[in-house]
């Protein structure tokens, strides 16, 4: 009886460690996948043009969901990444539209790299209030962030009345020109908000692969009093994530700013779902301590590339929004058995082993 | 009072229970008696808990039967346990602090009227006669978090008694209680044994047991190491029962002169946020590879002086000197950084972080020493010290980049263990090293703080383990309630004076206090 269960375990175990591979390859295949299905179903989905226009859609979620990422790692939620976009592009329009009124006559401008830097301080500032909310004052992430939320868009609504910044062409007597060249300029033919989030993909990756402080990311998500026991800094790690998520949500406004030459104070809106949703579907776990930028950013191109490729099949954006929610809930369904599997193998090697 | 008259309710029938790689307890067979109180002692990890946890339903045996008043039963769940007449007061109290005494008593099998919802009138009427019986003094309006904890002991108790049950289950119920609030649960227990419950209790307090037992039952790593009738037997025989014959493997001291003062903690104080001190005024000075082994009950307060030191209590006060110089940073950064280490009672709390590798925990405390140019982690020093690590303390690591909770509960001590070397402290603090932990490892465990003591370590440790503490340690300081109760060198140290001293707190002051809080 014995001899003959054990002997019929060792295939079990095999193909359970297969199918552990399968599941963890989950988002991979989701992507070949889903570039597989619309480059059948829809036409040109496979063109050039159609694929940089998507990475372009792309870039912009994708941006979002690796500050999402850490801070989801934490154990947090930042929930106003979208109005911190709306924001910031208004920040970004205003200063090259109407620059700065001194109050003594004069008006400061400022070119195009220092409206930018301006802008990113902004975006940071605000994951600075996130953080010090968090922190300091001890506010739950979604109550803290869900308030800046709030205010962030209203400051957006106030800045211009409401109003379009339009034409962000700037002028070269004041020499603001040239806002347009990251959403529409292309270095080597790829677009430059493509090579940005190349850069700060690979930075992001690096620093949680190899900087101290990414390590500690996962071990506050992971188990915060041991954290906190091991001597590690949490209100620290905890400033930067937020800190780190206002700066990619900069860089998103500044993005579509550029793009549309034109800044609107609504922009933004409810961004950050599509970026929890694609830091899920890469993997990260909500309840903290999992998750890889590289996920993330596959995460955000399956996301895309359905709802684009979706609405080039012309199906209805009241179904998209369905088979959206769907994929969502499988990914997370798939990511629990998987958890669980994992540690049905590691318990059954460790009987092996004793 | 003859033993004839109590007959047998319940029967364990050479019952096992096997946790992931550990068992818990080895064919232990165990029967108590109606009418009487039965008693359960064994030191920490000794099962006596998984024992209880079995009659309580709370976990299903993995081999062996119950037998419930001839019957074979089977308990899947508490609730199970509670239709059988069967309740239990856990160590750990199990009550919802946000809700009122009254609520807490009634929580699953509240008083209705009906549709018209709980009848809390009624509820807070029958709390107040079982609190009554207590002599508790407590209001049963009250939110249980605003309770000190030896009267929340007292809620628990009451909903134990008010569950009308045939087997009461009390596991160290007087870990928290005031010497008068003792005595009104011995009352309690005398009452309910007259009415024919079957009582089994759990202490450490040997006087207690002593005092109340009727019969008695030892444990020791799993099993059961003797059985008797209390009035036959005496003090001496249970720690006999509960040691065991065989010394277990501790390291010999080796001979090293002690060196210089490594650590003086000054006046520690951290208030406690029911009233009274946690840690009352402790002063305690350490020389350089010296061991100092702090024994105590629980709740004696070890945990939090160990947490003061380290600087997880903002609020705390005191003064701490590392090799002379004086900590006045508060922060658990900066004290790691002069020198201070702490490895934490609760490994999987405290401890680990279970998601990431054995090599990144290793590490987790100590990222800044394997930096290169300011921010990167050199993967290629990183990797030499944890391999060093993994063989200083053998560490049975099959690949450092595993899961840290793919190895046993032994293996995992020595990398909470390994990552605070890693920080190179001057002064080593050990809360229940060898809680939870297999023997094997235990005699490597205690290896390594002999050999890090004759390197020069000032070490302190805490066990509630009496013959850990006078074989591990060059003086012995017991703590009671706070405070240290004596301070003994190895040589003068007796089983019976450190036990005596244990509960020296609680006499003095213990009651006084908690009266006035109430």
């Amino acid at each position: 009886m014995t001899t003959a269960t054990s002997t019929e375990k060792a295939p079990a175990a095999d193909s359970g460690s297969i199918l552990l591979t399968l599941m963890k390859l989950r988002t991979f295949i989701a992507l070949f996948a889903v570039i597989a299905f619309f480059s059948i179903f829809a036409p040109n989905f496979l063109s050039a043009a159609n694929i940089i226009l998507m990475s372009k859609h792309v870039a912009l979620n994708a941006f979002l969901a690796m500050g999402m990422t850490f801070v989801i790692i934490t154990g947090g939620i930042d929930l106003s990444v979208g109005s911190i976009v709306g924001l910031c592009g208004m920040v970004a329009g205003g200063l090259i539209l109407n620059g700065i009124d001194l109050q003594i006559g004069y008006t400061m401008y400022f070119n195009v790299v220092e409206v930018c830097l301006i802008t990113l301080v902004v975006g940071i500032l605000i994951g600075a209030v996130n953080g010090l909310l968090i922190t300091k004052l001890n506010v739950a992430p979604f109550i803290a962030t869900l308030g800046t939320l709030y205010v962030a868009r209203g400051f957006a609504l106030l800045s211009s009345d409401g109003q379009t910044f339009p034409n962000l062409i700037g002028k070269p007597e004041l020499a603001t020109t040239g806002f347009g060249f990251l959403g529409s300029g292309r270095i080597i033919g790829l677009p430059v908000s493509i090579w940005i989030l190349i850069v700060v993909a690979l930075a992001a990756a690096y620093v949680a692969k190899y900087v101290p402080i990414g390590r500690q990311i996962f071990a506050v998500g992971g188990n915060e009093r041991a954290a906190r026991m091991s001597g590690i800094r949490v209100d620290r790690v905890k400033m930067f994530v937020y800190m780190f998520s206002g700066f990619c949500a900069a860089i998103v406004g500044i993005v579509i700013s550029s793009e549309l030459m034109a800044s609107h104070p609504a922009t933004g809106n409810s961004f950050e779902l599509n970026a929890i949703a694609a830091a899920v579907l890469g993997g990260t776990s909500m309840s903290g301590g999992r998750g890889t930028i590289g996920g993330t950013i596959i995460g955000a191109f399956v996301i895309g590339i359905l709802s684009d490729g979706l609405v080039m099949m012309g199906v209805s954006s009241f179904w998209q929004m369905v088979i959206k929610g769907i994929v969502i809930i499988v990914a997370v369904v798939v990511d629990q058995a998987q958890r669980r599997l994992q540690q049905q193998v590691t318990l059954m090697q460790l009987a092996k082993k004793g | 009072m003859a033993a004839e008259t109590h007959d047998t309710i319940l029967k364990l029938d050479d019952v096992t229970k096997v946790y992931s790689g550990i068992v818990a307890v080895k064919h232990a067979s165990l029967e108590l008696r109606r009418g009487a109180v039965n008693v359960l002692v064994g030191e920490n990890g000794a099962g006596k808990s998984t024992l209880m946890r079995l009659i309580a339903g709370v976990e299903k045996p993995s081999l062996g039967r119950i037998l419930l008043e001839g019957k074979e039963v089977e308990f899947n769940s508490p609730a199970d346990a509670q239709k059988h007449g069967i309740g239990m007061v856990f160590q750990e109290l199990n009550l919802f602090g946000n809700l009122s005494v009254a609520e807490n008593i009634f929580a699953t099998r509240e008083i209705t009227r009906g549709i018209r919802g709980i009848d809390h009138k009624a509820q807070v009427q029958k709390a107040n006669q079982f609190l009554d019986k207590l002599d508790a003094g407590i209001s049963a309006e009250t939110m249980v978090e605003d309770l000190p904890i030896g009267q929340q002991q007292l809620v628990e108790i009451a909903k134990a008694i008010s569950l009308d049950t045939r087997i009461l289950i009390l596991d160290e119920p007087t870990s928290a209680l005031s010497a008068a609030e003792v005595d009104i649960l011995f009352k309690v227990i005398g009452e309910l044994k007259a009415q024919g419950v079957a009582i089994v209790y759990i202490s450490h307090r040997l006087e207690e047991l002593m005092r109340i037992g009727d019969y008695i039952t030892v444990l020791r790593d799993g099993q059961i190491t003797g059985q008797a009738m209390v009035r036959d037997i005496d003090t001496k025989w249970i720690v006999r029962s509960m040691i065991g014959s065989d010394a277990k493997d501790f390291a010999k001291s080796l001979d090293h002169k002690l060196g210089n003062e490594a650590f003086r903690a000054e006046d520690i104080c951290l208030p406690r946020k029911t009233g009274g001190f946690a840690v009352d005024h402790l002063s305690i000075s350490v020389r350089a590879g010296e061991v100092l082994g702090i024994y105590g009950l629980m709740g004696a307060g070890r945990s939090e002086f160990f947490e003061c030191v380290i600087g997880q209590h903002a609020h705390s006060t005191g003064r701490i000197f590392v090799t002379g110089e004086e900590i006045a940073a508060k922060d658990t950064s900066t004290r790691i950084r002069k020198g201070l280490a702490l490895i934490p009672e609760d490994r999987q709390r405290e401890g680990l972080v279970q998601v990431l590798s054995i090599a990144a925990n290793l590490t987790l405390a100590s990222l800044e020493k394997f930096v290169k140019f300011g921010f990167h982690i050199s993967g290629d020093r990183e990797q030499a010290a944890v391999k060093e690590q993994v063989r200083n303390l053998s560490i049975k690591a099959p690949n450092p980049d595993f899961d840290v909770t793919s190895m046993s509960g032994g293996n995992q001590q020595k990398v909470v263990i390994g990552k605070a070397l890693m920080t190179n402290p001057k002064v080593l603090l050990m809360d229940e090293p060898s809680r939870g932990i297999d023997v094997g490892a235990k005699a490597d465990v205690f290896r390594t703080m002999r050999k890090l003591a004759g390197e020069g370590l000032a070490i302190l440790f805490s066990t509630s383990d009496l013959e850990e503490v006078m074989a591990l340690s060059d003086r012995i300081a017991v703590m009671s309630n706070g405070k240290i109760t004596t301070i003994l060198d190895r040589a003068d140290a007796t089983e019976e004076l450190i036990v005596k001293a244990a509960s020296e707190g609680h006499k003095s002051a213990g009651h006084t206090s908690t009266r006035e809080i109430a």
